[in-house]
């Protein structure tokens, strides 16, 4: 059957599943831990995004299995997420007040 | 008749292709794909007698032809007419009647869902042009800058039907454009690689890449208006800190790949022609591809160059000034190709080819006031006035129009099984060609000498009279050449010449099947050898350059043996996606209405979508 | 979806081998990135351009939101584990998992709908300022998603449980799932980017009222 194949490959135990939904509620308690703390405030914008960036690409690759399946499904995907990234950084810069007011 | 339903009754799978209810619940895509382009030449009716309308108003000064505000609706509704429900359909009516053949497969990969969008189309266009019923068409342009479109100044439903209309349109360019992205990558027959497929279905597919990615930016831009004019929301209220400029940005975002979707299928349809009729290969088919494919990832950087003149800041219009001269290197690059796939083929001069030369030139003078518009400092001085009209219908009518007429009249054969008449198809396309130069020629130089665009009427003195008389008399001209495109279509249906499955001694997959095409397509998938296999399977060039025919060529060797027919089958109707799509126009316009209607449509939705979603799959048939 | 792919020959196989509904759910799910993006893109554009308040550090409360973003998170293992009950041919878990997973994915909307309710009683509307605007629309489209999706599970439960949700149907889990993941890693973003980022200046306005 011509959806069966993708399963065969590396498959994600049950708790391999629930090693990495813990590792998401650790992660997601650090940021909240991060935005109290006033010494980490100037910083506070990229540490949250490398961690958020983090827990996307872990429920993508896993939960979603994106790592495992074939890689036109990651390019159909990733495809449409980095247009959104590129127009997003372009409307940011258009309506960044600092450059072009 | 045995239907092998498992739940029978009412979710028993419609069998029947005959009749009234075979069309309403076809699953076939080329019945769809026949819909999808009556519908658009209806509406491309409708969109032209808008343009008379407005050509006739300016054909002098002081004309009181309508009033200012119908005029306003007027040029807005032939632009979303044009755009939307004319050139954009047509294409799409195309797609279905052509890439499944050109790729060596029997339909698309969701047959249900290309029905749904056949339909939500036909829906969403009566509701965008509902407006009319009421003295209430949308008037605000078809891009519609905030803030004139909130409610304060747009008080009648004119931008509702707009922002509904769209809204709903959306969901079926992108339903359908979800499907053929699927299709070419997931149904090419067995040795069909990429870089095999017809350069039609490589357009088709980044086209479809575009769709599924530009229109949800549009969806947003319209989810906010309209959360604007119904919820009070701040989006576009500048007293709240609210920025008109981020409709604009949003809009052009979506606007310039939406160029390109319209632009893109008709390079494909040439570069499917040309060569047909040099009987030579398209020349550089590679680098065709990739200039495609480039034109598409950059039409994603050049949006704001249709907005040099609102303030934007040195810095962003260079950059967009920049990244828009260099988009104009892969198209030419494709007319290039063009040029050298004609040059030393032995050329015949079919309407079809006609048409296709004609588009050549056409989009190139429109390309040539593009690349002018380009340069922001010559804009400043372009933008809104005629110049910019002018550069619209070139590329759009020149280019779009001119190809989709040539695709046409080449594969009308093979979906009807006779050819156009080509005497009336030459008068009829001299005439086009004419009336098209005079109508819009003459826009490029009273635009440079500052006549405006959307204004209703102008005084003697401007110095603009003489030519806006020529330009409506040359679009009378044209639409009196439409006119004669319709009495060929319609003559030719019912009694053209018959046609063979290769009337043009064709080179792609579509002509090796029987004309009208059968419901099965292939009686067997072909085994795909080369790039226009079906020409390789009937002539070889030898080393020195002579092309002979091979004997006992153009048959596939699979036609040899015998292929019961009767075996293939087929998915059956359905009429869930009608339902579903009747469900989103309720959806969509109940909220010009009574809410009331809104709720229903949802429910409709709701039974549409479970009975689509649990509908029996068709059992093959033991009785046939 | 309940359409299977019927009894395979050449004609049903796909030519890259991969299965037409899940090219088509990625293939969505990376146009549906471009709608939130754009959602969020105007979110952050209009970011700190309300000319008046409530502003969103006198209303977000971050650990009530933590808890609701813990809930999805968790919805999202559920879901993962419906799947892979599923591949392994055990209906029942599978059930009891997808269950599991629409019950925190209601509980998720139920503290939505809490959220937004204490947001009007504190004077922010869509109608109110930029904030109260961008705010309602963004996360109300994104719950309008996992509304969707709940109604989704609900129906492959009614399914598994009329026995039509079989190991070798076990696709249309998979799709699901994917869909419900896609929601989850959206509002992992915005809980970032709309909620976490105010955290300072909550803080700040806290201070200044000498809490």
């Amino acid at each position: 059957m011509s959806h069966a194949s993708e399963h065969d490959s590396s498959h994600p135990s049950p708790s391999r599943y629930v090693g990495i939904a813990l590792i998401l509620a650790i992660v997601t308690g650090v940021e909240v831990w991060i935005v109290y703390q006033s010494y980490l405030t100037d910083i506070m914008v990229p540490l949250l995004l490398v961690l958020s960036i983090g827990k996307f690409a872990m429920v993508v690759m896993y939960f979603m299995h994106l790592k495992f399946d074939s890689r036109l499904f990651a390019i159909l995907f990733v495809g449409g997420l980095l247009l959104t990234l590129g127009v997003l950084t372009a409307l940011f810069a258009l309506f960044s007040r600092v450059y072009f007011a | 008749m045995a239907t092998g339903t498992q739940t029978g009754g009412m979710l028993a799978r419609p069998t029947s292709i005959e009749g009234v209810w075979g069309w309403v619940t076809t699953v076939d895509a080329k019945r769809i794909g026949m819909m999808y382009i009556c519908t658009s030449m209806l509406f491309f009716l409708w969109g032209g007698i808008q343009a008379l309308v407005v050509r006739t108003q300016l054909s002098a000064p002081g004309v009181e032809f309508v009033s200012p505000d119908t005029y306003n609706q007027m040029f807005t509704m032939h632009a979303l007419t044009m755009i939307f429900l004319a050139i954009m359909p047509m294409s799409v009516g195309f797609f279905n009647l052509v890439i499944p053949l050109q790729i060596g497969a029997r339909d698309v990969a969701f047959p249900r869902m290309n029905a749904f969008s056949y339909w939500v189309y036909l829906f969403g266009g009566l509701l965008l042009s509902m407006g009319w019923l009421f003295g209430e068409a949308a008037s605000a342009g078809w891009f519609a800058y905030a803030p004139l479109t909130e409610s304060a100044y747009a008080s009648d439903r004119g931008m509702d039907f707009y922002v509904l209309g769209l809204l709903v349109l959306g969901t079926s360019s992108m339903a359908g454009a979800f499907n053929f992205i699927v299709t070419i990558i997931n149904l090419r027959a067995p040795g069909m690689s990429f870089f095999k497929l017809p350069v039609f279905v490589w357009m088709t597919f980044i086209t479809s890449l575009l769709l599924v990615t530009a229109f949800p930016v549009i969806t947003v831009a319209l989810i906010e208006l309209m959360f604007d004019r119904y919820l009070g929301a701040n989006f576009f209220v500048a007293a709240q800190g609210g920025d008109p400029l981020l409709w604009q940005h949003l809009f052009w975002v979506f606007g310039h790949p939406e160029v390109y979707i319209l632009i893109l299928p008709a390079m494909g349809i040439v570069s499917e022609v040309l060569p047909t009729f040099a009987r030579k290969p398209l020349f550089g088919y590679s680098v065709i591809v990739f200039s495609g494919i480039i034109i598409g990832v950059m039409g994603w950087m050049v949006w704001s160059h249709h907005m040099f003149t609102v303030g934007l800041g040195t810095v962003a219009v260079g950059v967009f000034t920049v990244t828009t001269m260099l988009i104009a290197v892969p198209t030419g690059v494709k007319v290039f190709s063009w040029m050298a796939t004609m040059w030393k083929g032995s050329l015949a001069l079919t309407t079809a080819n006609l048409y296709s030369i004609g588009f050549i030139a056409l989009f190139v003078i429109g390309g040539l006031s593009g690349v002018s518009h380009s340069m922001s400092s010559s804009d400043f001085q372009q933008q809104d006035t005629y110049y910019i009209v002018a550069h619209i219908h070139y590329v759009l009518f020149g280019g779009s129009i001119m190809a989709l007429f040539s695709g046409l009249y080449y594969w009308f054969p093979k979906f009807t099984g006779r050819l156009m008449n080509e005497r009336l198809g030459k008068i009829q396309f001299t005439l086009l060609f004419l009336g098209m130069n005079i109508a819009f020629g003459p826009m490029h130089w009273v635009g440079m000498d500052g006549m405006p665009r959307r204004i209703y009427t102008y005084t003697s003195n401007m110095g603009w009279d003489f030519w806006n008389l020529v330009s409506t008399i040359g679009a009378f001209l044209l639409g009196f050449s439409i006119l004669l495109l319709l009495h060929n279509l319609v003559r030719s249906f019912r009694k053209g010449e018959i046609a063979s499955g290769d009337p043009w001694d064709g080179r792609t997959l579509e002509w090796s099947i029987p004309s009208p095409a059968p419901h099965y397509n292939f009686a067997k998938i072909p085994n795909v050898v080369s790039r226009d296999d079906w020409w390789a399977r009937k002539y070889v060039t030898g080393d020195d350059g002579v092309t002979h025919p091979i004997p006992q060529g153009g048959a596939y060797a699979e036609d040899e043996e015998d292929v019961d027919v009767h075996n293939i089958h087929l998915p059956d109707g359905s009429y869930w996606p009608l339902v579903t799509a009747i469900g989103l126009a309720l959806l969509g316009g109940g909220f010009a209405f009574h809410l009331a209607i809104s709720v229903v449509g949802a429910l409709t939705m709701l039974i549409g979508i479970y009975g689509w979603a649990f509908e029996p799959v068709n059992e093959p048939k033991d009785d046939h | 979806m309940e359409a299977t792919i019927a009894p395979q020959h050449d004609e049903h196989a796909t030519t890259t081998g991969l299965d037409h509904r899940k090219m088509l759910m990625w293939a969505f799910l990376g146009s549906d990135c471009l709608f939130f993006g754009s959602l969020i893109a105007t979110y952050l554009i209009y970011r700190g351009q309300s000319i008046r308040g409530p502003f969103p550090y006198e209303v977000f409360d971050i650990p009530y939101t933590s808890v609701s973003a813990f809930v999805l998170l968790m919805s999202s293992l559920t879901m993962v584990l419906a799947l892979s009950a599923i591949q392994r041919g055990d209906e029942r878990n599978l059930r009891i998992w997808l269950i599991a997973t629409a019950i925190l994915g209601s509980v998720f909307l139920g503290g939505q709908v809490y959220e937004f309710t204490l947001f009007v009683s504190e004077g922010v509307t869509v109608k109110t300022n930029l904030f109260g605007t961008t705010f309602f629309v963004l996360t109300g489209f994104h719950g309008a998603h996992v509304t969707v999706g709940v109604f989704m599970l609900f129906t492959l439960v009614g399914a598994s449980f009329a026995g039509n949700v079989k190991q070798h149907q076990s696709i249309n889990v998979e799709l699901v799932g994917l869909y419900w993941h896609f929601v989850d890693i959206v509002w992992i973003v915005i809980f970032t980017v709309v909620y976490l980022v105010e955290a300072p200046a909550i803080e700040a306005a806290k201070a200044a009222l000498g809490h």
